[in-house]
C-alpha cells in the first residue's frame, strides 16, 4: 500500500456520451484501445456501506485509485433540532444518532447538562447508567463481530451476532422500556430503579456473551481464510490514526492505548472498577477485529463486577421541577462504542440549550477513508468498511 | 430408458422422453438441493427456522417463490444489449443440461453412455462461462461487469485443478466412460476383500478434495463466491435480472451443485453401483435412489463449507488454484501414476 | 487469548455443525407470542376519567403527536347554596402512532396520571390513518396496563409516583 500523506485529488468530472460505449466494443481488432479508470459508485444503496455511505471509487480493474467518501444522505439536522427542544425532549432525539448503541450516546449530553447545572446524579444512579452503557457496547460489538463475517462473506456469523445481541437488547428492555432508544436517563439521575431479578439475569446473559465470544474467535477470528483477508490490510498507524481523529477500538487496534473511560475526565463508575485496556500493535483489519473481541468480553466481566459493586440508595438527585440550565458552556466527552463521542453545550439560561456541538466517532473514523482506501483491491473497500464498523446515523447525525 | 419401459420406441419417442426427463431433472434437482440445504440446513446452522408456512416444514416455499419470479415483470435495462441479455440465463441452464447427459444413474439408466464421458462432462460445465460473461456484459452494469469478469477468470482457474482431480480416478479405472469407472469401482477390492468394492475416495482422497474445492469454486460458491460476492458486487453478473430471468439463474446454480454433486458421487463413492449386487433390474429401480443418497452426501459436505467460511479475494483465489491445487493435482497424477504402474 | 485446539478451517465447520443441532432460537410469531417486558413501551394507555386537559403531555411531546381538545363546563355545586364548578371536559385525545417516538414523556409529565405505558404491540394496520388512536381506543388500552413491578435489591421503594 503506498503509504504517503499527499491529500487525494478530487474526482474529475465524467464527461462521456454513455451512449458512445456501446460502440466500443465495435472497435477493430488490433487496434489499441485506450483503458480508462472506471468509477464505481459503492453505494449510497450498497449492502457494505451499512446504510447510506457513498464511496465514489476510481478503479484501475480492481484496484483502487482514489477513493471519495460522500456523506450526508441521512443528514437529520440534530445539531439545529436541539436548539428547538427543552432538555429532557433532546434525549429522545440523540438516542438516533449512534442507533446501535442508543444509551451511551444520551450518557455525555446528560452529564454536561449536570455539570452545567451543578447536581450530581447519586452514586445508585451512576452505577446503573455505567451497566446500561456497558451492555450497549456489548450489544454494539456483538452484532459487528458477526457482521464482520457477513461483510467478508460468511453468512452465518451475522445471524449468531443477531442472535447473541437480543439477549442484550431484552436485557436493556427490561429496564428502560425501550429496545433501541432506552431515553432512560434524566439530569441528575435516571428514570427508574431496575426491575426484580434483572440482576441475576443479566449475570446470565454475560455468561452467554463471553461464550458467544468465544464462537466468533474460533469462527472469525481464528479461520485462516478470515485472517488471509484481513490481516495487514488498511493499516491506520497510530500517529496517523490520531491525527484524523480517528478514535475508539479503531485507535487502541493501532497501539494507541488511549481510553476516555481511564484517562479522560471521570465519568460515571469508571474509576471505581478494574478493567483493562486492550490495544493491538498492528492496526489493521484483523486488529480491529480483535480488539473489539477483546473489548466485547472485557465489557462483560465489567457488567459482572459493577453488579457485585452496586450500591443501593436513591436514583435521582433533587432537581427542580422545570429545568432551566444556568448560563454556560461545557464540554464533554465519552468513550462511546465507536469511539470518542462529544458534546459542546452552550446554555443561555433556557429550557433548552442555545447551540450544541455533537462530536460524533464515526464521522472522523470514516474522515481516514481516502487514504486508507487508496491502492487497496474493491474486496478489501469492504473488509476496510466492515472493520472500521460506522453508523451512518452517527456520521451524518 | 426405452428398455426399461420396456417399449420399443421409435428414436424420436425416446428422444423426447429423455429430454423430458432430464429437462424436469434440474429443477427437480435444483428445488432439491435448495429446499434441504439452503432453505433449511443454512437455517438451522444459523440458529433459525427457515420458511416454515409453505407446506409442511416450508417444502413448497421454492415452489411459491418461482411462481412469484413467473409473475414479475421482465425488466431490461435501458443499456443493455437485448438479445444478449435475454440468452443469457438460457446458456447456463444449457451448460447444465448437457451435464446430466452422460450421468449414469443405473445400469442402462442414462442418457447417452459416452466414451469420454467425464471429458465430456467437464468441457460442456465450463460453458457457462460464457453465459456468465454474456449477463455481465450485457448488463450494462459496472458491478455486473466486475462480477463476470471475476467468474471468467475463476472458473478458468479452476477447470484445470478440476481437471487434474479426475486424470486420477481415470487413470485407476482405465476408461473415460462413467459406466467404465462406476464398474470398476463396484468390482474393485481393496487388498482382495471386495465387500464395498473399491470406491476411489479410498485411493483418490486427494483428489476427492481437490475436486470439491474445485467444484466449490466453478459453482460460484463460498469460500470462492467472488462473482456474486453479496457483500461487495450485490449480486454480480446478476444484479439486473429480474423475474424468470432470474430463476433461470437460481436453477442453473443449484441445477449444476445437483450435476456436479452426482459427478462427484459417481467418479468418487461408486455411483449408483452396490457391489454383490448384480441383478440388472434391480438395480435400475434402486441405482437411481443410491446414487442421490451419494449425492445428497457431496452436496452436504460442499454446502457444509459454503455455510460456514468467509470468501476469499480475487487473487487469493488465482494464487491458491495455481501455487497449490494444480502442484497437488499434479502430484497425485504422478503418485497414482507410479502405482498404476507398479501394481 | 485463547489458543484454537484446532485449525481455524476445521474448528468452524465443526462450530456450525454443532449450532445446526442445537435447535433454533425462531419464535413463529403468529403462532406463538414473545412476551415483551412488563416495561416494554408498546402501546399508550388513557385513563380519561384522570385528565384534567392540562396540556402538558402535549406540550412536551418532542414531535407533537398528541391533539387535545377540551372545553369547560359549568357542574352544579357540590353543596347547597355553593358556588358553580367549573370542570374541563376532555373532547378529543388523539395519539398519532405513525408520528410517535415512543420515548415515553408524556407518561413521564402527566401530573394526574392518566398515561400509561402497556407492553401491548399487536396495533400495526395496513393504512396510515388508523393509526391515529382516539380517545376509546386509547381507553381500551387501559386493561392491559401491567401492575406496578417490584424493583431489584437496594432500590428506595416510594412508589412509582
Amino acid at each position: 500500500m503506498s503509504a504517503t500523506d499527499t491529500p487525494v485529488p478530487r474526482l474529475p468530472e465524467l464527461e462521456v456520451d454513455r451512449r458512445a460505449w456501446r460502440h466500443l466494443a465495435d472497435a477493430a481488432v488490433g487496434v489499441e484501445l485506450d483503458t480508462g479508470d472506471m468509477i464505481l459508485n459503492l453505494g449510497p444503496q450498497h449492502p457494505a456501506t451499512h446504510g447510506t455511505l457513498r464511496l465514489v471509487v476510481r478503479l484501475d480493474g480492481e484496484r483502487v485509485l482514489a477513493a471519495d467518501p460522500v456523506i450526508g444522505y441521512m443528514h437529520r439536522g440534530y445539531e439545529k433540532l436541539t436548539e428547538v427542544r427543552s432538555y429532557p425532549q433532546i434525549t429522545t432525539l440523540i438516542n438516533r444518532i449512534d442507533w446501535l448503541s442508543s444509551f451511551a450516546n444520551e450518557v455525555p449530553f446528560i452529564h454536561g447538562a449536570e455539570k452545567l447545572m451543578s447536581i450530581e446524579a447519586p452514586p445508585r444512579a451512576q452505577y446503573i447508567r455505567t451497566i446500561l452503557t456497558e451492555l450497549s457496547r456489548i450489544a454494539t460489538f456483538v452484532l459487528f463481530l458477526g457482521e464482520m463475517g457477513l461483510q467478508v462473506g460468511a453468512l452465518t456469523p451475522a445471524f449468531w451476532g443477531f442472535r447473541d445481541r437480543e439477549h442484550v437488547l431484552n436485557l436493556i428492555e427490561a429496564a428502560t422500556g425501550g429496545r433501541f432508544h432506552p431515553n432512560f436517563n434524566r439530569i441528575g439521575g435516571i428514570l427508574d430503579d431496575l426491575p426484580w431479578g434483572w440482576i441475576n439475569e443479566t449475570r446470565n446473559v454475560m455468561k452467554i456473551v463471553i461464550d458467544s465470544c468465544d464462537v466468533f474467535e474460533d469462527i472469525l477470528a481464528g479461520n485462516e481464510i478470515f485472517e488471509a483477508r484481513t490481516r495487514s490490510i488498511g493499516i491506520i498507524p497510530g500517529a496517523l490514526g490520531a491525527a484524523y481523529g480517528v478514535s475508539g477500538s479503531n485507535l487502541r487496534a493501532s497501539g494507541v492505548d488511549w481510553d476516555l473511560r481511564r484517562d479522560g475526565k471521570p465519568y460515571l463508575a469508571y474509576p471505581e472498577i478494574d478493567f483493562k485496556v486492550w490495544t493491538h500493535p498492528d492496526g489493521d483489519s484483523w486488529s480491529r477485529y480483535w480488539v473489539r473481541l477483546q473489548e466485547t468480553r472485557e465489557s462483560a466481566l465489567m457488567v459482572l463486577q459493577l453488579l457485585d459493586q452496586l450500591p443501593s440508595g436513591p436514583i435521582m438527585a433533587k432537581v427542580p421541577r422545570i429545568i432551566k440550565v444556568p448560563e454556560g458552556e461545557i464540554w464533554v466527552e465519552t468513550e462511546n462504542p465507536l469511539g470518542q463521542m462529544g458534546y459542546y453545550i452552550v446554555s443561555k439560561g433556557a429550557t433548552g440549550p442555545f447551540r450544541v456541538k455533537i462530536r460524533s466517532a464515526s464521522f472522523s473514523n470514516v474522515s481516514i477513508l481516502p487514504w486508507l482506501l487508496r491502492g487497496v483491491y474493491v474486496p478489501d473497500v469492504i473488509t476496510i468498511l466492515a472493520s472500521l464498523y460506522f453508523i451512518l446515523g452517527d456520521i451524518d447525525r | 430408458m426405452s428398455h426399461v419401459l420396456a417399449v420399443d420406441a421409435g428414436w424420436g419417442v425416446t428422444l423426447g422422453i429423455k429430454t423430458v426427463v432430464v429437462l424436469g431433472l434440474i429443477p427437480a434437482g435444483a428445488l432439491i438441493l435448495g429446499y434441504t440445504f439452503l432453505l433449511k440446513m443454512m437455517s438451522h446452522m444459523q440458529s433459525r427456522l427457515g420458511p416454515m408456512e409453505a407446506g409442511p416444514h416450508g417444502v413448497l416455499q421454492l415452489v411459491a417463490d418461482g411462481v412469484k419470479f413467473l409473475q414479475k415483470e421482465d425488466i431490461m435495462p435501458a443499456e443493455s444489449d437485448r438479445h444478449v441479455f435475454a440468452i443469457a440465463p438460457a446458456v447456463i441452464v444449457m451448460s447444465t443440461f448437457l451435464i446430466f447427459i452422460v450421468i449414469p444413474a443405473g445400469p442402462k439408466l442414462v442418457v447417452k453412455n459416452l466414451d469420454v464421458g467425464v471429458f465430456y462432462a467437464l468441457a460442456v460445465s465450463s460453458l457457462s462461462v460464457i453465459g456468465v460473461l454474456m449477463a455481465g456484459w450485457s448488463s450494462a452494469n459496472k458491478f455486473a461487469l466486475l462480477g463476470a469478469l471475476r467468474a471468467a477468470a475463476q472458473l478458468i482457474a479452476y477447470e484445470l485443478p478440476l481437471l487434474l482431480a479426475v486424470v486420477g480416478v481415470v487413470a485407476q479405472a482405465g476408461t473415460m466412460n462413467l459406466q467404465g469407472i462406476v464398474g470398476a469401482q463396484a468390482n474393485g477390492s481393496i487388498f482382495g476383500w471386495s465387500g464395498i468394492g473399491n470406491p476411489f475416495i479410498l485411493t483418490q482422497f486427494v483428489g476427492f478434495g481437490l475436486f470439491l474445492v474445485a467444484s466449490q469454486a466453478e459453482l460460484t460458491q463460498t469460500p470462492f463466491d467472488m462473482p456474486v460476492a453479496e457483500s461487495e458486487l450485490v449480486a454480480g453478473y446478476m444484479v439486473e435480472y429480474t423475474g424468470f430471468r432470474f430463476l433461470f439463474f437460481f436453477i442453473g446454480e443449484f441445477g449444476t451443485a445437483f450435476a456436479f454433486a452426482a459427478l462427484a458421487a459417481t467418479l468418487f463413492l461408486g455411483g449408483w453401483a452396490i457391489p454383490g449386487v448384480t441383478n440388472t433390474g434391480l438395480m435400475e429401480v434402486l441405482g437411481p435412489l443410491v446414487l442421490f443418497a451419494k449425492l445428497m452426501i457431496v452436496a452436504f459436505l460442499m454446502f457444509w463449507v459454503r455455510f460456514t467460511y468467509p470468501r476469499l479475494r480475487e487473487d487469493q483465489l488465482q494464487a491458491l488454484a495455481w501455487k497449490v491445487l494444480i502442484p497437488i493435482g499434479l502430484a497425485n497424477i504422478l503418485v497414482t501414476g507410479i502405482f498404476k504402474v507398479a501394481f | 487469548m485463547r489458543k484454537p485446539k484446532l485449525p481455524g478451517l476445521i474448528g468452524g465447520l465443526g462450530i456450525t455443525f454443532k449450532t445446526m443441532l442445537k435447535g433454533a432460537v425462531t419464535v413463529q410469531y403468529p403462532h406463538e407470542r414473545e412476551d415483551p417486558a412488563p416495561r416494554a413501551r408498546g402501546v399508550i394507555a388513557l385513563k380519561e376519567e384522570n385528565c384534567t386537559v392540562c396540556m402538558l403531555c402535549a406540550r412536551q411531546c418532542p414531535d407533537w403527536c398528541i391533539y387535545i381538545e377540551g372545553h369547560k363546563e359549568k357542574r352544579p355545586p357540590r353543596r347547597e347554596g355553593g358556588r358553580e364548578r367549573t370542570v374541563s371536559v376532555l373532547d378529543r385525545f388523539d395519539i398519532d402512532y405513525a408520528l410517535c417516538m415512543y420515548c415515553g414523556i408524556c407518561v413521564e409529565v402527566c401530573p394526574f396520571d392518566a398515561l400509561h405505558w402497556s407492553p401491548e404491540y399487536e396495533y400495526s394496520e395496513f393504512r396510515i390513518a388508523p393509526l391515529l388512536h382516539d380517545k376509546v381506543k386509547l381507553g381500551e388500552w387501559e386493561a392491559t396496563v401491567p401492575e406496578t413491578e417490584p424493583l431489584e435489591l437496594g432500590a428506595e421503594v416510594k412508589g412509582k409516583k
